[in-house]
């Protein structure tokens, strides 16, 4: 059985469809990534769950109960906001148990569950401070905290790392799977980066323009994107993007950098020139133009490069690793042959 | 060399922190600080007349005043005038401000006309009061007329005047302090309040758990200023009553402007200025005190 059923959802602002027939479920105990850019309605998606905006059609189910027309407060959920949204004349602890408190929970139980809820997640140091005395991590444990101690058993986060350094951002990556596991929380999890998608999901649902582009699990939409939009958009450096290669006109091809070799020179019109190195210890990123056309081409070399800036060199791959799509309406061609054993970038 | 600066830097600074604060300093002193330590002293002399210049008394300024039944009137009067406007005004201003606040079609319009009263000169608020309240075919007992009322002389009753008086002051106060109310409110985040619906809250929980608690620090301001002029306004008392009918609507510093400026009793009048100031600093000094601990600052 699913845990969250959406199904033809839809929200206008002011005729602008923000959010466009958006379907999809959730199975429960899965963590399900909402990834896209800036403005395609993975936000909108998320309060439209979370009963903080109306559709203007379509339906929500969240274990065979329909909750489209509930109040938030009635539809079982957590929500971890962008800006954390923690009330900042209250405590930390105050912040916690504010939900149990609404909901008149008893003080004997409230506490246990603090202390029990402080102590993963690492804040029992802090339980009295103000939120202004934390540092942006600690402010993240805290809105975690407070969504986990209510017991809900559906999680919504928008965004939750967005306002943390990189090293963070890792670290909390990891954190936040590990007890979404370990509480056995459904959660949509919405974010714009596609490493958090590939790393925490169970299910990505990759947006633009407020419709779904592709929705599969992190390696499906790796290695069998299924527009020329999700091929850019996941994996870093995005796809090569090939012009005019082969015989047909109507077709791009594209191969991921870590799928492109350098050869040497041929001497013909297909050689390109390295115009770009980017050594990041593990391997070296060389990007490459050739003169037809304008886009740098990326290649991903084991080590460092022995390549130079200036140099010409061949680009050759294995056609298995090819990824063909419709020029017109950027439609995926060809199934990814299914002999790959690569783990996902 | 390091020893050196370190004893030299703090001098340094001090000096400069002085400099900087001189002006305002000087500014202070001479119309404030100076005229107050001027009016204590003065309050301890006799009133100058043509023939006999002031001379010290001690006590015998403010003897008087404690036997003067008037004094005890117009400070009852202001404490009464206190007590109704400033809870009033601040209650007045913050409901119109979680109006005007909300999303509602054609609220600019409603926070201008909250706000009208705080734009007119006292004066023509009480002008257009004066027309409000006028025995007879003033609005009121028009109103109190077509309903099947009878006329009332609002200022012109002992039981009423005081009461009508306060109403223009909330009339005109509540739209300047629900601007303080309002701006505060566009200050909480929208996130907050939908974070609270998620776990639970109710409307009201969240006004009195959240919102309230973060208008905190405008509420003391709000409030320092309403005492204050509790205090100090009193125009309208001059265009309304003149402080009648038998001192029915007399107030402090009605009353020091009476003494002082009709019966040219200086002494008198100083000790009132006195012990107004004295009254003045003590509710600021409680207000800071009391809710001073309580309010978050963000
Ligand atoms: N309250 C709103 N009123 C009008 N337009 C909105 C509102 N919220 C979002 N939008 C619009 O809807 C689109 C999707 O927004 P959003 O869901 O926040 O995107 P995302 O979270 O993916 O960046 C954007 O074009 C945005 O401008
Ligand atoms: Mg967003």
């Amino acid at each position: 059985m699913s845990r969250i059923e959406v199904e033809h959802l839809v929200k206008d602002f002011g005729g602008r469809a923000a959010v466009n027939d958006v379907s999809f479920s959730v199975e429960r105990g899965a963590l399900c990534v909402l990834l896209g850019p800036s403005g395609c309605g993975k936000s909108t998606t998320l309060r439209l769950i979370a009963g903080l905006e109306e559709p203007t059609a379509g339906r929500i189910v969240i274990d065979g109960r329909d909750i489209t027309h509930l109040p938030s407060k009635d539809r079982r959920i957590a929500m971890v906001f962008q800006s954390y949204a923690l009330f900042p004349h209250l405590t930390v602890a105050q912040n916690i148990v504010f939900g149990l408190e609404v909901r008149g929970v008893a003080r004997a139980e409230r506490d246990a569950r603090l202390g029990k809820v402080a102590a993963l997640v690492g804040l029992s140091e802090y339980l009295t401070r103000k939120p202004g005395q934390l540092s942006g991590g600690q402010r993240q444990r805290v809105a975690l905290a407070r969504a986990i101690v209510s017991e809900q058993p559906v999680c919504l986060m928008d965004e939750p790392l967005s306002n943390l350094d990189a090293k963070l951002r890792q670290e909390m990556r990891v954190e936040i799977r590990a007890l979404q596991q370990r509480l056995g929380m459904t959660m949509i999890y919405v974010t714009h980066d596609q490493v958090e998608a590939m790393t925490m999901a169970d299910q990505v649902i990759l947006m633009k323009d407020g419709a779904i582009e592709q929705a599969g699990s992190p390696v499906d939409l790796y290695q069998a994107p299924a527009t020329v939009f999700a091929a850019r958009f996941v994996g870093a450096p995005p796809m090569n993007l090939i012009a005019a290669a082969g015989p047909e006109p109507s077709v791009v091809t594209g191969v991921r950098a870590e799928d492109m070799r350098l050869a040497p020179p041929t001497g013909n019109g297909a050689d390109a020139e390295v115009t770009s190195i980017e050594y990041l210890g593990a391997d070296t990123i060389v990007g490459l133009r050739r003169s037809d056309d304008g886009d740098a081409i990326l290649v991903r070399v084991p080590g460092r490069a022995s390549a130079r800036i200036g140099e010409r060199a061949a680009l050759a791959w294995d056609p298995a690793h090819e990824h063909r799509f419709d020029r017109a309406s950027g439609r995926r061609l060809s199934a990814f042959p299914p002999s790959t054993d690569r783990s996902p970038a | 060399m390091s020893f050196g600066l370190h004893r030299l830097m703090p001098r340094r600074t001090t000096v400069e922190a002085w400099l900087l604060l001189l002006p305002s300093v000087v500014l202070l002193a001479t119309f404030a600080h100076i005229p107050i330590v001027a009016t204590l002293i003065d309050s301890f002399y006799s009133t100058p007349r043509r023939n006999r210049p002031a001379h010290f008394v001690g006590l015998d300024n403010y003897r008087d005043m404690v036997a003067d039944p008037i004094f005890w009137k117009a400070l009852i009067n202001n404490l009464i005038y206190a007590a109704g406007t400033i809870p009033a005004a601040v209650a007045i201003a913050l409901a119109m401000a979680l109006f005007v606040d909300s999303r509602l079609p054609g609220r600019s319009l409603l926070r201008m006309a909250y706000f009208t009263p705080t734009v007119l000169p006292m004066i023509a608020v009480a002008n257009i009061w004066l027309f409000f309240y006028t025995p007879g075919y003033g609005l009121l007992d028009q109103i109190a007329i077509l309903f099947g009322g009878h006329t009332t002389n609002w200022l012109g009753s002992q039981h009423t005047a005081l009461a009508a008086v306060m109403v223009v002051a909330v009339w005109k106060e509540a739209g300047f302090f629900m601007i303080f109310y309002l701006a505060a409110l566009q200050q909480i985040p929208p996130d907050l309040r939908e974070a609270a619906a998620i776990e639970g809250a109710s409307r009201f929980t969240f006004f009195r758990r959240v919102t309230w608690p973060l208008l905190m620090p405008v509420t003391l301001f709000v409030l320092v200023n309403a005492v204050i002029n509790a205090f100090r306004t009193v125009d309208h008392i001059f265009m309304m009553t003149g402080g009648g009918p038998d001192n029915a609507t007399n107030v402090l510093l009605f009353h020091i402007y009476e003494i002082g400026f009709k019966f040219w009793d200086q002494g008198a009048a100083t000790a009132l200025t006195m012990v107004l100031l004295a009254l003045l600093g003590l509710l600021a000094l409680a207000q800071f005190l009391f809710a001073g601990r309580k309010v978050h600052y963000q």
